[in-house]
């Protein structure tokens, strides 16, 4: 009976996509070989892996479980009179030039630049229904833990994978490590998504997270859109964790519904049926747990040069001189001296001079909706440089439907193309150096938002209020409601 | 890819935590379509002035590391991103091993795929091995993979971990793909028994 036992054993969330992917589990010899249900390409990290697939005469296994798209290099300028995008940047237009070719040349779908899905790889595929629970889906790309808030498990690769994921639609991995961060209690007016993540890296570390694949639960989670979790999924891998998943429930679902890639009528219901039986077993047990109570969270900021230097935004700077641990203290001397930033000082009041509403982490439609409702009326601070970018085209046509673009406007702030844009600053859209930007995006790393630039992590709430008063702001302030 | 077995190098210590892979190789690199030619910009931003001539003070511009072949980085090397450049930026620049307490994932997966050996070991013998580096640059170790081991001057030999198949593919220079390739009927089996879960065509309307 010892079968019947096996099959009793509660398993978490993970154990059960992974178990169910498996084409060689794991041997103390050999590593798991797993398979992967969508692969997500873009121009930058996929290009050395098509010449690979070249050099060996290989097709790609499955180009309709393959989808690409252009959003790192891609310019966020405005359209010509054309329509179209212009591409200054020859090396860049060159990459967008060997995507489309090798898109056409192995079969694969490709939103091209200024097309009506195209967008940023992490907001269209949950956009398009393409990531669905219990699903394996992997990108060359960090990012790709996003997709783990549909109860996915979604990681990013490297180059060298992206080639073994396009030959055989399988990868080589050994099992990590679990750990469960429980979020209970709820938010306060004012606090968000983005303010948990932060707060969670900034307890676990940037490499809390190593060799595991985080399960965000508790009731702080489930009350969140599957906006709000695909923002805490998207920055697991600035704590460390290749992946980040969240149980699916009915707001998984009702997000799913409908979109072109969903299944539909019989297969929908076959489907939801399944993915009801993911969720995590009562008594499976995790190789670590972390808890954290929402009760107790402010809006967050991050003051250094890691996503994992961060505190409240009413806090004050950490002090070298506090930390026993001699690397610690190296590590927050260097990211004082980078930030020109002074201990024991606080970040409110401090002057900025961009403010970046955008990227992976905060792009999509309720992302905009947010910022949209806290300017409306209001004008960004003379001096001040704030940049809007839609993490799609579908993301762009919706908040233009809904008029946001007016209001982003008419407050004075850039509306762009969707893409990557000022996250990653390899497409034009960067800060000069020594520049101050409170960003919406993942990373706040030395250079990240060009050379020089310095860059403080924060929520859309945070960073609008920010963008208004053009010093670093608690968005608390500018909320009607009491709190 | 070629196989490693054993080599003796010098040390370049970069001793600071939590090196991420925009600083082994800045994002504005990434625009190129090869895997080659990326070693000059290995740690632009630290390496190079505004005005593009070499920083003295980092320890690549220093003469007394040059031809350094083992990278000694602080805790977390190579957390953020998944560019596999920054193990080709890190091959390029000459390295062959880089030694930390601990990798982040991503990084170590990419840089075994690329004969760069991700070399862990304890927080003592890092700090001796940093000290050794910044105190006489002329030192040499050994790393030894079929051993899993570095041999520091002193003859101590501390070993390091590596999953049984990523040895077995640096050591004999085996190329993952082609194992991978190798397994078609598995594979074949597999998706027989699992109808695909989604059609990216379906997206094309």
């Amino acid at each position: 009976m010892a079968s019947e036992v096996k099959a009793q054993r509660p398993r978490t969330l993970f154990e059960k996509v992974w178990a169910n992917h498996e084409v060689r589990p794991q041997t103390k010899d050999l590593p798991a070989v797993l398979y992967i249900d969508l692969h997500l390409v873009h121009e930058v990290t996929s290009p050395q892996a098509f010449s690979e697939l070249r050099a060996r005469g290989l097709k790609v296994r499955r180009p309709t479980q393959t989808l690409a798209t252009m959003d790192h290099s891609t310019p966020t300028t405005p359209r010509n009179d054309q329509g179209i995008i212009p591409v200054l940047d020859m090396q860049a237009a060159a990459q967008l030039d060997v995507m489309r070719k090798n898109a056409a040349d192995f079969g694969i779908p490709l939103f091209d630049l200024g097309t009506a899905n195209q967008g940023i790889v992490h907001v269209i595929g949950p956009e398009q229904g393409l990531t669905q629970p219990g699903m394996t889906i992997v990108c060359g790309d960090s990012h790709t833990s996003t997709h783990g808030a549909f109860g996915a498990l979604a990681f990013g690769i490297g180059t060298s994978e992206v080639a073994h994921v396009l030959a055989t639609q399988c990868l080589i991995q050994n099992k990590p490590k679990t750990m469960a961060i429980r979020v209970d209690g709820r938010l306060g007016p004012g606090v968000t998504a983005k303010d948990i993540i932060l707060a969670i890296i900034a307890k676990i570390g940037v490499g809390g997270g190593t060799g595991y694949v985080v399960e965000y639960m508790g009731e702080a989670i489930r009350s969140l859109s599957m906006e709000g979790r695909m923002t805490i999924c998207n920055m697991s891998i600035e704590g460390g964790a290749r992946a980040g998943m969240v149980a699916p429930d009915d707001t998984t679902f009702e997000y799913i519904a409908g979109r072109p890639a969903a299944p539909k009528g019989e297969a929908w219901d076959r489907a939801v049926a399944q993915w009801r039986e993911l969720p995590t077993d009562e008594g499976a047990t995790f190789d670590a747990e972390v808890t954290l109570d929402a009760n107790e969270l402010e809006p967050m900021i991050t003051y250094g040069t890691n996503p994992g230097m961060g505190m409240p935004i009413t806090g004050y700077i950490p002090d070298p001189d506090q930390e026993r641990d001699p690397s610690k203290k190296l590590a927050l001397d260097k990211a004082l001296r980078y930030m020109d930033l002074r201990p024991n000082e606080p970040l409110l009041g401090k002057k900025i001079d961009v403010v970046f509403v955008g990227s992976c982490t905060n792009s999509r439609i309720s992302d905009l909706r947010e910022a949209a409702r806290m300017i409306q009326g209001r004008k960004v601070a003379e001096g001040v440089r704030m940049m809007v970018v839609p993490g799609s085209q579908q993301v762009k046509r919706q908040a233009e439907a809904e008029g946001l673009h007016e209001i982003f406007k008419a407050a004075g702030a850039e509306w762009r193309e969707a893409g990557c844009s000022m996250c990653i600053a390899m497409n034009g859209d960067q800060l000069q150096p020594g520049q101050y930007a409170v960003s919406t995006s993942n990373r706040n790393f030395e250079g990240r938002q060009g050379k020089g630039g310095r860059t403080f992590l924060a929520s859309p709430l945070t960073a609008v209020a920010t963008a208004i008063n053009g010093v670093i702001t608690d968005p608390r302030e500018m909320m009607e409601m009491a709190y | 890819m070629e196989p490693i077995k054993k080599f003796t190098g010098r040390m370049a210590p970069l001793p600071i935590n939590d090196i991420d892979t925009d600083q082994i190789i800045p994002a504005r690199f990434l625009k190129t379509t090869d895997k080659n030619g990326l070693g000059a910009a290995a740690f632009s931003d630290w390496r190079y002035n505004a005005d593009g001539s070499p920083n003295p003070d980092f320890v690549l511009n220093k003469p007394e590391y040059q031809g350094a072949s083992i990278l000694v980085g602080g805790n977390n090397f190579g957390c953020g991103s998944s560019r596999e450049h920054a193990p080709w930026a890190l091959t390029g620049a000459g390295f062959k091993a880089v030694i930390s307490t601990y990798f982040a994932d991503i990084f170590r997966n990419n840089a075994l795929k690329n004969g760069l050996l991700p070399v862990v070991v304890d927080p003592e013998t890092h700090q001796q091995l940093i000290s050794l580096a910044e105190e006489d640059p002329a030192t040499e170790i050994m790393v030894d993979l079929e051993s899993q081991t570095v041999t520091l001057p002193d003859g101590r030999a501390v070993t390091f971990p590596i999953d049984a198949f990523s040895k077995h593919c640096l050591l004999n220079g085996v190329d993952q793909l082609g194992y991978l390739l190798s397994l078609e009927d598995e594979i074949a089996a597999f998706e027989a028994a699992h109808p695909p879960r989604v059609q990216t065509t379906l997206t094309l309307g």
